[in-house]
This record gives C-alpha cells, structure tokens and sequence, in this order.
C-alpha cells in the first residue's frame, strides 16, 4: 500500500496552472508539426490541401480549434506569469494572475468560437 | 452548526515504506490537535507507534505529517479544521524515507541544507566590530522575509521538484541559502551561488509555489529560489560564476 491514498495537496490553484501550463504545452507539441504538415501541402498539393481546409469546416473541428485557441493563449501567460516571477521581484496574488490568465484564455477561444459559427 | 462527533476514526501509518494504515477510535476533545490525537494514541492504545514531536508550540518543526492527504504541522493544525467529517488520515512526510510509523529520516532533508552552504560563514572574528546593518536596507528585508524557517519539512513534502529529482536541494535548503546570500555579514556567497546554482539547485525549480502554499509559517521560498536564480544568473553574466 503507498502512503499517500489522497492527492490533496496537489489540487490548489497554483499546481493546476502548472498542470495546465505543462500540459497546454505537450498539446502544442503535438500539435505544431500537424499544423506545419498540413500548411506543407500548399507547396505542391492544393488539392489536397482544400479538401482538408474543406473538411475543417466540421463543428466538432471547430471546437477542437477552439481548443487549441485556449491551449495556446494559457500557454502564453501561463509561460508569461513564470518569466515575471523569475526575473522580477516578487508579486503577491499569484492565484489571481493564474485564474486571470485561465479567464482571458477562455475568453479569447468563445470570441473565436463565435467568430467562426 | 453541525455537533461535534463523540469520537475520531483516526488511520495511522504503521510499519515502514511498505506498512499499511490501522484504524483507531480517539475521543474527540475542544481544541484537539492533530498532535494530541496521535499522542492519544501512543499513550493509551498502542505504546509502540513510533513519531516524532518536541516543542508542541509551532517552534521545533519536528511533528510535520501527512494529514488527510496534505504535509502540515500537526502540532499546531486543529482537529476542527481538517476533520469535519471525523476521520483522520495520518502519514508520514512524503519525499523522506520512512524509519518506522509516523517518522521519517530527515538526513536528506539536512544534507541538502548542507549542500546549499546554509550555513553562516562569518567574515569577521569576535574581536571585531559587530557590522551595523539597516533594518529598512533591501538585503535586510529579503532576509527577514525567509529568516523563520523552522525546518519542519513541509515544503519538501510538498514539492513535486523533490519528488521527480532525487538531487534536487528542495525549497528549505534554498530558502535558507537565500537569506545568507542576502547577508551582509556572511563572506561565503561565492560558494554557495556556486552549489546553488549547480544541477539540483535553484534552476531546478519549477514555480509550482507548493512550498509557500502549504509552509505553515506563510513564508515563500518559491520567491526565495526565483531571487537565488536572478543572483546566480547575474554572477554568472559578470563572469563569477563558472558554467
């Protein structure tokens, strides 16, 4: 048997902005040599290339773009809100720039969502 | 108000890495201490559970466990304020190797201070004059900020960084090197910019501020390290800190 049958201790705000931070960023990983792959296909492939853009217009695409639309802006401030705190003296309400740079993020991904339904 | 439960269901950590967590009843008492639970138990139920306490005040840092899943100081936690329900969950401190029950070896813990060069290396001898140092001068209040530690082990359980990197200093180790870097009395800072800014060290950390979520004492050596990495990163762009 371990020790530790509960996690408590890592639920609080600030573990899940770095959870989310880590985790947004493998996303984006993955993420980016699709995306370079697909922009590839304008070289040499048009056809193809509109069939996918075509395909892209799928809502549940949509979302998933939406998705990454939020992974993408977390990531940012996220990585922004670590930079600060390591080259520059010490800010309290670390818990309210997470949760901002969280409800910024989500903002921009329903501005995009509207934008495009 | 919900009425206070006549009884705590209290789950103890009991053998060593590879024990299992027993089950006792303990009267539930006004004021009641985490530590006064486990005292009860020692002392009237099994005489053999094994812990660790000294002061009882909030002072020694010696009684930090694993309390319904979070490292407190149990001395100073309140029954009422962890235990709602009636059930406790004690364990020993994370990220330490467990001697037997409730104690953990705390020599990784105190090696890693060691390896931070936490300790004070004076630059003058007693027959000089004692240096007059500014209260309201910045090195002054950085070091005031981190001064308390009280070496409980909380914010080594706490941290993830420990928990993935065996070499890692921890946020105590740091904290405490953070405040002799910031005094002005101290000569052995390029030493210990040098052990601190090795692998393991303060570049090491990952912000997660875990340790000054759970310090009992609301200190912040997540603020202490990110200070430790902008002095080391300026040693070593000046050219006093070798790669």
């Amino acid at each position: 048997m371990t020790i530790a049958r509960h996690i408590k201790h890592r639920g609080d705000a600030l573990w899940l902005a770095a959870l989310i931070h880590r985790l947004s960023g493998l996303a984006l990983a993955i993420f980016l040599p699709l995306h370079f792959l697909v922009l590839a296909l304008a070289l040499h492939h048009a056809v193809r290339l509109d069939a996918f853009l075509h395909w892209t217009d799928q809502p549940l695409v949509k979302l998933a773009e939406a998705l990454l639309i939020f992974l993408l802006t977390v990531h940012l401030l996220g990585g922004l809100r670590v930079l600060v705190i390591e080259n520059f003296d010490w800010h309290d309400g670390q818990k309210r720039l997470a949760t901002l740079a969280a409800t910024i993020s989500a903002i921009v991904a329903f501005i995009f969502l509207v934008r495009v339904f | 108000m919900p009425e206070t439960p006549a009884e705590l269901s209290v789950s103890l950590w009991r053998g060593g890495a590879q024990g299992r967590y027993e089950t006792y009843r303990v009267p539930r008492r006004d004021s009641q201490t985490v530590l006064d639970v486990v005292t009860y138990v020692q002392r009237h139920i099994d005489p053999t559970l094994s812990y660790r306490f000294a002061c009882r005040v909030g002072m020694c840092g010696s009684c930090a466990m694993t309390v319904n899943g979070r490292p407190r100081w149990t001395c100073r936690t309140h029954v009422a304020k962890v235990a709602g329900s009636g059930r406790l969950e004690i364990g020993p401190l994370e990220n330490l190797p467990v001697i037997k029950d409730l104690a953990t070896d705390m020599a990784p813990f105190f090696e890693k201070w060691r390896d931070a060069k936490g300790t004070f290396a004076p630059s003058r001898t007693r027959a000089d004059e004692m240096p007059r140092i500014r209260p309201d001068s910045p090195a002054r209040i950085a070091a005031d900020a981190a001064v308390e530690c009280i070496n409980c082990g909380v914010c080594y359980a706490a941290c993830d960084t420990v928990r993935w990197n065996a070499d890692y200093l921890g946020p105590a180790a740091l904290n405490r090197a953070w405040t002799l870097v910031n005094d002005e009395r101290d000569s052995g800072n390029a030493a210990r910019l040098q052990a601190v800014a090795a692998s393991g060290g303060c570049h090491a950390c990952h912000s997660h501020q875990s340790c000054q979520e759970h310090c009992p004492l609301s200190l912040n050596p997540t603020a202490s390290i990110a200070g430790l990495k902008r002095r080391a990163a300026a040693a070593y762009l000046k050219g006093e800190l070798k790669p």
